[in-house]
This record gives structure tokens, C-alpha cells and sequence, in this order.
């Protein structure tokens, strides 16, 4: 990394960690995806005795104490909405091209340190997550230990990881924290599950970041499963959507006014 | 030293800024003059390589904005107060600024000593007023130590403290010899602090002249004249070789500082005088004469600005400060 990029870096550390909206995104991305994850785990814990033998046999314990993440989400999509929109927001997108001309360097550098801490938030969430809804489950509880169940908890701090920055990338093109998450919000808790439960639009909604993304939670594969990906395809399908969105981010940070 | 050439920025079909070619000296305050509208902060957003040009180029120190590695040790900027995140502390702020530019922290502390912030460095930017904004925005500007600063519009919405404080700091900063550009809509203010003037109407260049020399075309002193008897009189000025201008119904203008002369002509001949009074221009007035095509949003009182009536409007205060 050049010398001008560490500067920059080490500016946008200061940014990040000099806002409350950061302690209280994050923060927030936490617990909602704990306290969901453990109570979703204890309801199903009760609900196993009356289910049928399919049922059981599609059970996924794993997958179930990352239930909480379909809310901690949008958490983390505010977060990283406004790490980019507030610099639009706020009127400080000039000063701060003032300092740094390079457009590319200055975004490039704001999605690393908020990447990195959004990485460190979600594994450390990932894997609070997996214990916390294991120990809700009792003796259904699967194992660190079991066949993929380590690569479904990496992959879930892996996900929401990406997801913050797929929100990152759509921000820098709409560079509006209003509009982005006007768009972002629903996308994410309505329209993708509405497309993914529909048989018309099933095909074309299980391409959708979020769907094709929770593949890598998944360690039991759900009845009749007939999704054209595996788990580190559908890992890389969101991290598809990732790179178009910081692309298209980019080049509209390059090509338009401040 | 900045220099524009030929610069241009269009939207659509509208012309913002149009082929502004001139350059901002070391040493001197460079007032940047122009009603609202003209371009003036579409030009320093250029300048800044915030705005793309449509056509033309600025160079500062002879390179390119975007090549100029730590840009804040070249220039400083003040755009507009509001230009931070409001969640964050003039501390803060200052610091990611100076990070960014690898500028020691120590020169965070000296700048909010500077612009008197030093006791609020920890309260976020939210809660400044105005006038404190101001302050912070400029507390960034001088962060690199640059030899070149800018100001847009800095005076707007302070209170006269905080004028005063702005206004010496400018000349202050020239007086080391560094490049002071500074915008305002307001002659008058730039009267009092720019050495030389750079005037635009609708993005064109007006003027770029020294404050001197502009005062000295501009100022002009004249005779005003009311009289009922206007054709005697006429015909007893020209008798006497003196130049008249007609401004008006009953209101006659004669160039110059000849008032004892009209009055004692007057008195030979026996014409009646309502008024004789010796007036002087302002420069407030100059400018609007120099601006009045060139304004965009005209206030419809049933005559353009900077037409023949109201000359004695502004007054010729502007010396006295």
C-alpha cells in the first residue's frame, strides 16, 4: 500500500470510530441477531416434538441459530449505507475530496476499514450466534466439530460481511442515506423473500444476494432441494453483487460532480 | 499562484462558468466579485477539482489538482461552513482531515488555538452556530500550512466580530506572502479587504483589476442638479464649455467637482436652483453598473439596477471603514 493510501486509511479509521452511528449500527446488528437467533432456537426446540419424520429430517440446527441475521442484516445495510451517504449527507464529501483528490484511493480505503470492521463484528456475531442458539437447542444441538457446520459459521460472518458491503457499493451510486435505504430496507425484507415464495420468481430470486449469500449457512440442505449452486457458489454469486456494486459505486464517485 | 485558463462549466444547455481565464497572485487578497448566480462557487469547486470542467483547466503551483500529493499543504479551502459531519467533534474532524494529508496531530491543537475552538474541540459540530462553523471550516483551511487559501463568501451570516476577525486574519495571511482568494457578493466588504479584484457576471470575467485602479475609474465625482428653469440653464452650461448630462426629469449631471462654478453661473443668470449637490459615486454602484446585464434574477421594482436613478443609495461609506 502506498504511503498515500495508509494516510487515508488511518483518516477514515478516525471517521468511523469518531461517530456514534457506528456504535450504535453495529451494536444494534449484535444483539438483534443474538437474542433473535436463541429465541427462534428455543421456539424450535419446543416445536421439534410435533413435527413430522420429513420435517425432522430436514432440521437444521445450524442454520436455525443464524435466524436472528435476516434482522441483524438490515443493521449492518445501515451501517454501511451511511459510512458512504452521511459524507453526502452531511456536505462533508467536499472536504474530504479536497484533501483526497483520488477518488478511487478515498472510497477504496472507506470500504476497507468499514469492511474490516464489519468482518470483525460478524464473526465475532457468526459464532456467538451458532453457541448461544446451539445451547438453546439442547439435545438437538449440532457440533463445531460436525461435517460443515465450521464452514456454515465462517460463512455466516462471511455474509454479512458482504452484505454491508453490497449496501456500501449501492449507497456510493445513489449517495443519498435516505434513498438508499428506502431501497435497500424493502429489498431485503420483503421483496427478496416475496420472489423466493413464489414458484414464477423462485428461480430468479434464489440469484438475489441475500438468498444466493445464506446458501453457506446452511449445513442440512432443505426437502427437494434443487438450488443450481453450492454453498461457496452461492457465497460467490453475492460476492458477484458486491463488485458490481462497488463498481457502479465508483464510477459514479468518478464521473460526477461533488 | 492559481491560474485559470479558459475554464467552463456548462449543465445542459445553461452556461455556468464561461471561459474564466485569469490568476491569483502570491502575497496579495484576491477578491472574487460577483452577484449571486454569476459562478463564482461553481468556479472554486473547480478550482478544487470537486466540479469537472467542461472545457479549460486551473493550475495551482502549475499542476493539476488531482496530481498535487497532499493537497492540503498546498491549499486550503473553505467552502461553506456546513461542509462536515454534524455527529463528529472539531477534534475529530480536524484529525481525519490531517491523517488524510499525513499533517502531525500536533498542528490540530495549534489550528483550534488559531480560530479560538480550542474549549469546544470535544463538542460535535452540530451544535455550532454559524459563526462557529465558520471558524472550524477555517481551522481545515489552514491545517496544511498551505501557501494558498480560499474562502467562499466567509463573512456570510457572522456577526461583526467575527467579520472584524475574518477580515484581519485575510490580510494577515497575504501579509506572509501567501495567495488569499476570497468570494463575496458584496463590494463593499471587498473594499476593505482585497488588494485586487476579479469581477464575473453570468461566468464571464468583468474585471481583473488592481482595488486601486477599479476605485479610481469608478468612483466618479459629479455635480447633481435640480432646477425649474432647465432650458436657461443648459443653454448658460454650454455657453461656459461644461458637459451636461440629462438623468431624468428636472435632474441634470455635470462631471467633476464644479459645483461653486454652476452655482455662482447660475446666480449671473439669474436661474433658480432646487438643488446643487456634489456627489460621488460609490463603488457599490460601480459594481452594479459593471454587473447589471450580467444579473440573472433581477428584483422588479420597474427599473434594472445600476440605472441612472438611484445613485445615492449606497452612499460613499465604503472609505470610511
Amino acid at each position: 500500500m502506498s504511503m498515500a493510501a495508509t494516510q487515508v486509511v488511518r483518516s477514515e479509521w478516525t471517521k468511523i470510530r469518531s461517530v456514534a452511528s457506528t456504535v450504535w449500527t453495529l451494536g444494534l446488528a449484535v444483539v438483534v441477531t443474538l437474542a433473535l437467533g436463541m429465541l427462534i432456537a428455543a421456539l424450535s426446540k419446543n416445536e421439534y416434538d410435533t413435527m413430522d419424520e420429513r420435517d425432522r429430517l430436514a432440521f437444521d440446527p445450524t442454520f436455525t441459530s443464524f435466524a436472528g441475521m435476516s434482522l441483524g442484516q438490515l443493521a449492518m445495510i445501515v451501517f454501511g449505507v451511511l459510512v458512504v451517504a452521511n459524507e453526502y449527507s452531511s456536505g462533508m464529501i467536499r472536504t474530504s475530496l479536497a484533501a483526497v483528490p483520488r477518488r478511487g484511493t478515498f472510497l477504496f480505503s472507506k470500504v476497507a476499514v468499514a469492511t474490516l470492521l464489519a468482518l470483525v463484528v460478524s464473526m465475532v456475531t457468526s459464532f456467538a450466534a451458532f453457541f448461544l442458539g446451539q445451547a438453546m437447542l439442547g439435545h438437538l444441538k449440532a457440533s463445531i466439530g460436525d461435517a460443515g457446520v465450521l464452514r456454515a459459521v465462517i460463512g455466516g460472518g462471511l455474509y454479512m460481511t458482504l452484505i454491508t458491503m453490497f449496501s456500501m457499493g449501492v449507497a456510493a451510486m445513489l449517495r443519498s442515506p435516505m434513498l438508499s435505504l428506502g431501497i435497500l430496507m424493502p429489498f431485503f425484507f420483503l421483496i427478496s423473500n416475496i420472489l423466493g415464495s413464489v414458484d414464477a420468481t423462485e428461480k430468479v430470486g434464489r440469484f438475489l444476494p441475500d438468498q444466493a449469500g445464506s446458501k453457506i449457512m446452511q449445513v442440512v440442505p432443505p426437502l427437494d432441494d434443487d438450488t443450481p449452486y453450492g454453498p461457496w457458489g452461492g457465497l460467490g454469486i453475492l460476492a458477484l453483487w458486491v463488485v458490481a456494486a462497488l463498481l457502479g459505486g465508483y464510477l459514479v464517485l468518478k464521473r460526477r460532480d461533488a | 499562484m492559481i491560474e485559470l485558463e479558459g475554464l467552463t462549466k456548462r449543465y445542459g444547455e445553461k452556461v455556468a462558468v464561461d471561459h474564466l481565464t485569469f490568476s491569483v497572485r502570491p502575497g496579495i487578497v484576491t477578491g472574487f466579485l460577483g452577484p449571486n448566480g454569476a459562478g463564482k462557487s461553481t468556479t472554486m469547486r473547480m478550482m478544487l477539482g470537486l466540479d469537472r470542467p467542461t472545457a479549460g483547466a486551473v493550475r495551482i503551483d502549475g499542476m493539476r489538482y488531482d496530481q498535487l500529493k497532499d493537497p492540503l499543504k498546498y491549499i486550503g479551502a473553505l467552502l461553506d461552513a456546513k461542509a462536515m459531519h454534524g455527529g463528529r467533534s472539531a477534534y475529530h474532524h480536524l484529525l481525519c482531515l490531517a491523517q488524510s494529508n499525513g499533517i502531525d496531530r500536533r498542528r490540530v491543537h495549534e489550528v483550534l488555538d488559531t480560530v479560538g475552538l480550542t474549549s469546544v474541540a470535544k463538542k460535535k459540530a452540530k451544535g455550532f452556530s454559524l459563526g462557529m462553523g465558520q471558524r472550524l471550516g477555517i481551522a481545515g483551511a489552514l491545517l496544511g500550512d498551505p501557501r494558498i487559501l480560499m474562502f467562499d463568501e466567509p463573512v456570510n451570516g457572522l456577526d461583526p466580530e467575527g467579520i472584524h476577525w475574518i477580515r484581519n486574519l485575510m490580510k494577515a495571511l497575504a501579509a506572509e506572502g501567501r495567495t488569499v482568494f476570497v468570494s463575496s457578493h458584496l463590494m463593499s466588504e471587498m473594499a476593505l479587504t482585497a488588494d485586487h479584484l476579479v469581477v464575473i457576471g453570468q461566468g464571464r470575467l468583468l474585471a481583473d483589476t488592481s482595488m486601486a485602479d477599479f476605485i479610481a475609474r469608478n468612483s466618479r465625482s459629479y455635480v447633481r442638479i435640480r432646477t425649474p428653469q432647465r432650458e436657461q440653464l443648459l443653454d448658460a452650461l454650454h455657453g461656459a464649455g461644461i458637459t451636461v448630462v440629462e438623468a431624468g426629469a428636472e435632474v441634470l449631471e455635470v462631471d467633476g467637482e464644479k459645483s461653486e462654478q454652476i452655482g455662482e453661473l447660475a446666480a449671473r443668470h439669474q436661474i433658480v436652483l432646487h438643488e446643487l449637490s456634489p456627489q460621488r459615486a460609490s463603488l457599490e454602484e460601480a459594481f452594479m453598473r459593471l454587473t447589471a446585464e450580467s444579473v440573472e434574477y433581477h428584483a422588479h421594482d420597474g427599473r434594472p439596477l445600476g440605472g441612472p436613478e438611484p445613485r445615492q443609495a449606497w452612499g460613499p461609506d465604503w472609505r470610511k471603514a
